[in-house]
């Protein structure tokens, strides 16, 4: 299983879902015609590389940053600054992925090499820090990045919907379907590529000095360097999903591209679907982002009858703009009783299985 | 025992620059602002501010020190300080509307116990429930407790509302005073007034109560405390629910500052804090008061003489700072 | 007011190391016991252990009546055991005062008991209310130990004194721990000098691979080349 660096997934279920879900994805297009669904599937794809490349940090070298998001945001506003500034080509939309993906990774080892060198404790509250400050910049530098109100822009012709190349099983190739196979295509390969490097010897020395930095510092393995790399990738990673979303969007934003919520759904999709294992990225995603879209709405049904009844408390408390207080609970929980995450639990039961 | 062994060092100079930093910054900004009635209001401004974000980052300092433990949770007492501020005072706002200084003082002396009751109280709360379980497991503390602020932060709006509260400081707390051509509001006098108090109660009890020596022994080293006989975890719930009681403190004292309630001021709070005892060193109540001022300092001179950067100023701060020492401008010495 | 200290069959486990593999030790009441072996033997994890600084996963130890097996540290101290650890642990940002007044759980300092332990380290008077930091290494064991004697104890745990300081210094150190000794407290002493032990020890436990090798009484053992060379090995300054 070359493909997989040798890194197949374990137990007969999560080999399952994982088919079902990458399939799935795959064919979203003709699957699930129409706009939302399409919508969700997207975010899928990228939530799972978001997700995967913090993966990297948290659950691989074991450190966690804030500092994720922005390097998403990078992305983001690299490729809309750049087809809104130069024009809806395929250059700008290179150029501006290029520039992101430089600038992120630049800033990732400024970060690394000043944060890990003083006190690696220091790193969490540096990157929220940093982050913050970034949010704030990119609110108030609005004449280039458009403030609050972020930017609109047009991407390359054969992208958009207007665009049509034929017809397959009743339905329009047009350009969002490209630009789906767009974002799909180099999620998987990006994704391929993190499993290259967490299964390579860089990768295994990451763990070790995840497990006992001490140990691997004392073995010979120069910490710093190996936490600064790690931190790049997962920049250059998070920077990459940035700039597919914002094409996907043709619109960035601080709410799309840079909002500490987004932090805490990548958070919290690491941690529920394993850490440590790149693959709970995809279910966790996949979980994630349908519960989301489709359960929202369900909870916000039960508010609205809890308001009915003049029931106290409950109507505020299963509001649906309270998502995030359930996805809180439910992320306490998981890190006490379930730190694998759904991956792990799934590992056990294909254990006992056949 | 021979003659080398009497020798002292001599305490190091050095000693002393650190919290003459903030004097330096002052003095690079003065010409650069100009005015000297403008540098006056920001340098006093700056002076009011640092006291009440000592006031909310003291706790976060010590409770590190002490036991190691990263609350990220911090910001979510900020916050509900400030709410329990309003419950008291919407009640009460014939006190406060009053012209007289006894019952403003009376309303604004309530709504700052309160606060620091109910802190206290969800202090031993979240201390119980979230950060015993996963004590010496700093990833896991950073993930539980940045749990537990995003919790907090939700019940906080569906209790009270997602529509931030507006709340006004008392009738005679309001106004300025003018000094020549310098406005020095009186709020901010207040404000200075209790962080100060805040801080002097702290150098007292840490420097002449044997609970402070358990303290500053403890954030030395944790374990010989306890090979002393001291239930150093009884204790660390004592710091903790007081950290988070100050941090309530802060937010009433915040929130009149900027005359409105939001369940987010806690986050955009809390990174402040983080800054301030990032330079001021870990488990230094010292460092962390020199790291407030410097960095509310920073923030009305730069947010004076460059809006836009005033955060990345902060920032930047923590660069220059931590390059020069390391551990921040007072560390504690380790075991 | 001393106690005898008596360890069975303790094992202790840090993370994947077995590192007390089944000790047997007793250190007689009001008499000084040298606990010696290689670096790696185990004797600083049996001190903690009996201290409860970490956790034995198997056995049994009393002091006296009281089992302090699985107490934790603040519990087997105020069961009036004091630690002197190998790292003297001396709070730095602290007085040497400060340090002293610590240790002393019962109540205010006893002046007299104060006076003795000055008689002994005098630089302890002369440092008083400076910075514990700011002392040398021989003066920061001296405030080390004095933590251990500024109230009555019934066991002291002293964990490599002399380890890191000038020849001249254990002489004098070698005399306060004898003016402690004739005060009549059960002592657990780690030693890797062995002159030190010889003049020290009543009793004499050697630990190997976590577990205690040899037991018999220190005149016996120093009399003993041979006996001393298949324990010891070379790796102890026999000769000093």
């Amino acid at each position: 299983m070359m493909i997989l660096s040798g890194d197949a997934p374990r137990g007969w279920l999560l080999r399952a879902l994982l088919i079902v879900v990458v399939a799935a994805l795959a064919v979203a297009p003709f699957l699930f015609p129409g706009a939302k669904a399409l919508n969700v599937a997207e975010k899928i794809c990228v939530m799972a590389l978001l997700a995967a490349s913090y993966d990297l940090l948290l659950g691989y070298t074991g450190i966690v940053s804030f500092a994720h998001v922005m390097f998403f945001g990078i992305g983001s506003y690299g490729v809309a600054l750049a087809l809104y500034g130069i024009g809806p080509g395929w250059g700008a939309l290179a150029l501006g992925a290029a520039c992101a993906l430089v600038f992120a990774v630049a800033l990732a080892l400024a970060i690394g090499l000043f944060s890990l060198r003083v006190q690696s404790i220091f790193f969490a509250m540096v990157t929220l820090a940093v982050a913050y400050a970034f949010n704030v910049l990119a609110s108030q530098l609005s004449d280039v990045t458009g403030g609050e109100d972020g930017r609109s822009f047009q991407i390359p012709p054969m992208l958009r919907p207007g665009f049509k190349l034929g017809e397959f099983a009743d339905l329009a190739i047009n350009g969002r379907m490209l630009c789906y196979y767009i974002v799909f295509a180099i999620g998987v390969l990006l994704f391929l590529t993190l499993l290259r490097v967490v299964n390579s010897p860089f990768g295994r020395v990451l763990q070790a000095i995840r497990e006992n930095p001490f140990r691997a510092e004392a073995l010979g393995y120069r910490i710093v360097f190996h936490r600064t790399l790690a931190t790049c990738l997962s920049a250059a990673g998070a920077a990459a999903a940035g700039a597919l979303n914002a094409l996907w969007l043709r619109y960035v934003g601080p709410d799309t591209a840079l909002s500490f919520s987004i932090q805490i759904d990548v958070l919290v999709i690491v941690v529920i679907g394993g850490m440590g294992s790149l693959y709970g990225s995809i279910l966790g995603a996949a979980l994630f982002v349908i519960a989301e879209n489709y359960l929202q709405a369900l909870i916000g049904r039960l508010s609205a009858g809890a308001a009915d009844l003049h029931l106290p408390l409950l109507p505020s408390l299963l509001h649906p703009d309270r998502w995030l207080l359930w996805l809180g609970v439910m992320f306490i929980l998981a890190v006490y009783f379930a730190p694998t995450g759904i991956v792990g639990k799934l590992r056990e039961q294909g254990r006992e299985g056949p | 025992m021979s003659a080398t062994d009497d020798a002292t060092l001599p305490r190091a100079r050095a000693e002393l620059l650190p919290a003459l930093t903030p004097l330096i910054v002052a003095a690079i900004a003065a010409p650069l602002i100009g005015s000297w009635s403008t540098f006056a209001t920001l340098t006093l401004a700056g002076v009011a501010m640092g006291m009440m974000i000592f006031t909310m980052a003291s706790g976060l300092t010590l409770a590190f020190g002490m036991m190691d433990v990263l609350n990220f949770g911090h910001g979510a007492f900020i916050s509900l300080g400030a709410y329990v501020a309003t419950l008291v005072f919407l009640p009460l706002a014939a006190w406060s509307d009053a012209d007289s200084l006894a019952l403003n003082l009376g309303v604004f002396g309530l709504a700052l116990a309160a606060a620091a009751i109910v802190c206290g109280g969800f202090g031993y709360v979240f201390e119980r429930v979230l950060i015993v379980p996963v004590y010496g497991q700093h990833l896991k503390q950073i993930l539980v407790t940045i749990g537990g602020s995003i919790v907090a932060e939700q019940l906080l709006y569906a209790l009270f509302g997602p529509e931030q509260i507006l709340i006004s400081p008392p009738a005679t707390f309001q106004g300025a005073f003018l000094v020549g051509d310098a406005t020095i509001e009186k709020y901010r006098v207040v404000a200075m007034v209790v962080g100060f108090v805040v801080f002097i109660a702290q150098v007292v009890v840490l420097n002449r109560t044997k609970i402070g020596l358990l303290i500053r022994a403890g954030v030395e080293n944790r374990e010989m405390v306890e090979a002393l006989g001291y239930r150093i975890d009884r204790l660390f719930v004592g710091v903790f629910m007081a950290g988070s009681a100050l941090a309530g403190l802060g937010g009433v004292l915040w929130a009149l500052y900027q005359s409105q309630v939001r369940a987010s001021m806690g986050g955009e709070l809390l990174v402040l804090c983080f800054i301030v005892i990032i330079v001021g060193g870990l488990g230094s109540v010292g460092g962390c008061f020199t790291g407030a001022i410097l960095v509310a300092l920073i923030a009305n001179y730069a947010g004076f003489l460059a809006p836009k950067l005033a955060l990345v100023s902060n920032i930047l701060l923590m660069v220059v700072v931590l390059l020069w020492r390391p551990r921040g401008l007072y560390p504690v010495s380790g075991p | 007011m001393s106690e005898r200290l008596v360890l069975q069959g303790v094992h202790t486990h840090i993370g994947r190391y077995h590192i007390l593999q089944g000790v047997d030790l007793d250190a007689p009441a009001g008499r000084t016991t040298m606990l010696l072996g290689r670096n790696g033997a185990g004797k600083t994890t049996c001190l903690r252990t009996i201290m409860g600084l970490w956790r034995a996963s198997r056995g049994a130890i009393n002091l006296g009546d009281a089992a302090i097996t699985a107490l934790p540290a603040s519990a087997v101290a105020r069961a009036g055991v004091a630690y002197v650890p190998e790292t003297m642990a001396v709070f730095s940002d602290l007085s040497v005062k400060e340090n002293l007044l610590l240790a002393a759980r019962e109540g205010p300092l006893d002046d007299s008991r104060l006076q003795w332990i000055f008689g002994f380290f005098p630089a302890l008077k002369k440092f008083w209310l400076s910075r514990a930091g700011s002392l040398s290494g021989g003066q920061k064991q001296m405030v080390s130990i004095a933590r251990a004697l500024v109230e009555p104890r019934r066991l002291l745990l002293i964990d490599e004194p002399t380890k890191g300081l000038a020849p001249a210094i254990i002489g004098g150190l070698i005399e306060c721990l004898r003016e402690i000794k004739r005060s009549g407290v059960t002592i657990l002493l780690v030693e890797q000098n062995f002159r030190v032990a010889r003049e020290l020890g009543d009793f004499v436990r050697v630990m190997d691979n976590g577990r205690v090798v040899h037991a018999g009484a220190m005149a016996d053992l120093a009399a003993d080349e041979a006996l001393q060379g298949r324990l010891l090995g070379l790796s102890l300054d026999s000769h000093q």
